[in-house]
């Protein structure tokens, strides 16, 4: 018989199913995976070298870029830590807001991570749908900040501004006819909440489309069911954290267990998984998305009732108002330092943690008392999920490592920073 | 009333006794610092005791203390910091560490208790120069293949030193030094205790 050796084999990082630039060498026996050892770090951009260099507004827009799929929940964990150090009380209303917006974001990053998986793992179709409900989320993001993704909406001591009270509209253009402009703007015609509320009222009939396409789907269970299997104990010892974590039935969820803004006011449950398996992840996430939609309504229906300020008063850190700076002089400098030097932290060091979709993203600050952070450290969790792949491939084919990466949910934005 | 983590800091000096350098209470945060050499034993302990049970390391990461304001950190330069997370107690810790060269900044690796702690260490080192003894596998991990340097370390500019470029007559990428300027819009201002309050 031919001696048969393993051998090594270059996977990425221009790869479909890499999720971005993820760089594998696998040492393979056959079409065995003895040995996965991931090169990271192709999209490093130093972001906590260019925060040393910045003023705390001025690297806000940066933490959008981290998990470019989940923009406003790296902000939130960011300004969370500021906010520790300044012990700054932020408006209830701007708490609604964040929690919504928090969730919305999660969605967001659910459904990109659904249609992902399910496209690696050869199901087409949902990746389309999934994207449909995207583009209606983004809408939101737009109308709240101006931008689809990156929207630097989150500020220290509330929220940029208020829930606008009018969805822009399609506008008639040469390709669509007045009944196609009437039918896309059928749900613009109120305020942005109304706008979020039909959003919610569609949504579980959404994921329950999604759910016939995959969750009884014979090949969908023959790719997931018991790949990619990971115990209760090692996952805390691989520092899984969020779904990851959940997925292998360990309850845990930094919105119940150390809950921050308004969490503990609000009503929904904590879906664990029991195998630890791909498949357990999946319906953790299905479950998570459904949970998602329930917040979402409970902060609307608050928001409506409850008008008021959303962002701190205190013009330290927050601008005055418009109105304001025309007649007073102090809440002009007030406008004109906060923009060019910035606040100031008082020395000393806090970490903030919040429960991001893909598990706890922290920020770690070390202030000397300047404009700017002495040492910032992004705790991404999908840092330690990349690198339990390593483990979680081990003894298992080539196709299924593509649907581990898919499980794992990784996005190189926040793991490479 | 004793919130958690005071308890937790009670608790801490009550086991560690003198181990503990120093020890704060901060934003509801207890941060302890220790010695470089009984780095291992602290976190054992910290780790398996009951009533720690600090099974997750959530983060661990490299800090450089060059250009600190006063104190200077004891002359030391740089630091490693672990957080800790307990999930049956539910409370978090920070430890610090203090290294003791600052030429060669050298720690044992706390794989052992952490397996998660493998990429964290490969980041410090990759970043700030700081090793890891008995690592089994101390590559760089974030910047490129044949970088040279710890680029988080203060004396490394943020433009860094080299950029890259196709040169068409040698037909591969080069590296050339950088020929942009570093730009700082905002200089770096601290202000007085008390600046703020009038």
């Amino acid at each position: 018989m031919a001696e048969i050796k393993n051998y090594t084999m270059n996977f990425g990082p221009q790869h479909p199913a890499a999720h971005g630039v993820l760089r594998l060498v696998l040492e393979m026996d056959g079409e065995v995976i003895r040995r996965a050892d991931p090169h990271i770090g192709l999209l490093h951009r130093a972001t906590e070298k260019l925060a040393e260099n910045r003023t705390y507004l001025q690297s806000i827009p940066y933490m959008d870029r981290l998990d470019y799929v989940s923009m406003m929940m790296n902000e939130h964990a960011f300004i969370m830590t500021i906010e520790k150090f300044l012990n700054l009380e932020v408006p209830i209303r701007a708490q609604y807001i964040r929690v919504m917006f928090d969730e919305i974001t999660r969605i967001l990053n659910h459904l990109l991570w659904l249609g992902a998986h399910a496209l690696d793992v050869g199901a087409m179709t949902v990746f389309l749908y999934a994207f449909r409900e995207r583009e209606d989320l983004f809408d939101c993001y737009e109308a709240v900040s101006g931008a689809r993704m990156h929207a630097a909406y989150y500020r220290p001591g509330g929220v940029y501004r208020d829930l606008p009270d009018t969805m822009p509209r399609y506008e008639l253009t040469k390709n669509r006819s007045k009944k196609e402009v009437e039918k896309l703007n059928a749900n613009r015609q109120g305020s942005l909440l109304d706008f979020i509320e039909d959003f919610t009222k569609r949504f579980p009939n959404y994921v329950d489309e999604y759910e016939t396409l995959l969750t009884d789907n014979r090949i969908w269970k023959q790719r997931t069911v018991g790949i990619g299997v990971v115990d209760p104990e090692r996952a805390i010892a691989l520092g899984m954290t969020g779904p990851m974590l959940r997925g292998s039935g360990v309850e845990w969820d930094l919105r119940k267990k150390q809950p921050y803004e308004v969490y503990h006011l609000l009503d929904f449950d904590i879906p664990i998984g029991k195998e630890g398996d791909c498949y357990d992840r999946y319906l953790v996430r299905i479950e998570e998305m459904r949970e998602s939609n329930k917040i979402i309504r409970q902060c609307i229906d608050w928001l409506r009732k409850n008008p008021g300020e959303v962002i701190t008063k205190d013009t330290k850190v927050a601008p005055p108002k418009r109105e304001d700076m025309k007649e007073d002089m102090e809440a002009m400098i007030h406008h004109f330092k906060l923009f060019t030097e910035g606040f100031h932290l008082p020395k000393g060091e806090a970490y903030a943690a919040v429960e991001h979709p893909k598990g706890e993203f922290g920020t770690y600050i070390i202030s000397d008392g300047a404009n700017k952070p002495y040492r910032l450290k992004i705790r991404a969790p999908g840092f330690p999920h990349l690198a339990a792949l390593n483990e979680m491939t081990q003894g298992h084919m080539l196709s299924d490592l593509v649907a581990i990466i898919g499980t794992q949910d990784i996005v190189f934005g926040e793991i490479d920073r | 009333m004793k919130t958690k983590a005071k308890l937790l800091l009670e608790n801490v000096k009550k086991s560690l006794a003198k181990k503990i350098v120093r020890s704060c209470l901060r934003f509801d945060e207890v941060t302890i610092t220790i010695k470089a050499d009984e780095t291992i034993d602290v976190l054992k302990i910290l780790k398996d005791k009951p009533e720690f049970h600090f099974k997750q390391l959530i983060d661990l990461c490299g800090v450089d203390y060059l250009e600190f304001p006063e104190e200077q950190v004891n002359e030391r330069r740089f630091a490693v910091v672990y957080h800790l997370l307990s999930l049956k107690n539910n409370q978090r810790i920070r430890v610090k560490v203090f290294l003791e060269n600052n030429e060669f900044p050298i720690l044992p690796t706390v794989i052992s208790l952490w397996p998660v702690a493998d990429w964290y260490e490969r980041e410090a080192f990759d970043l700030l120069g700081i090793m890891f003894l008995n690592h089994p596998d101390l590559r760089r991990i974030l910047t490129d293949y044949g970088f040279i340097g710890h680029p988080f370390r203060k004396d490394f500019p943020m433009i860094g030193k080299v950029e890259m470029r196709y040169d068409p007559s040698q037909k591969r990428v080069i590296y050339e030094p950088v020929s942009i300027e570093q730009r700082n819009n905002v200089p770096r201002i601290i202000r007085d205790e008390g600046f703020h309050n009038g």
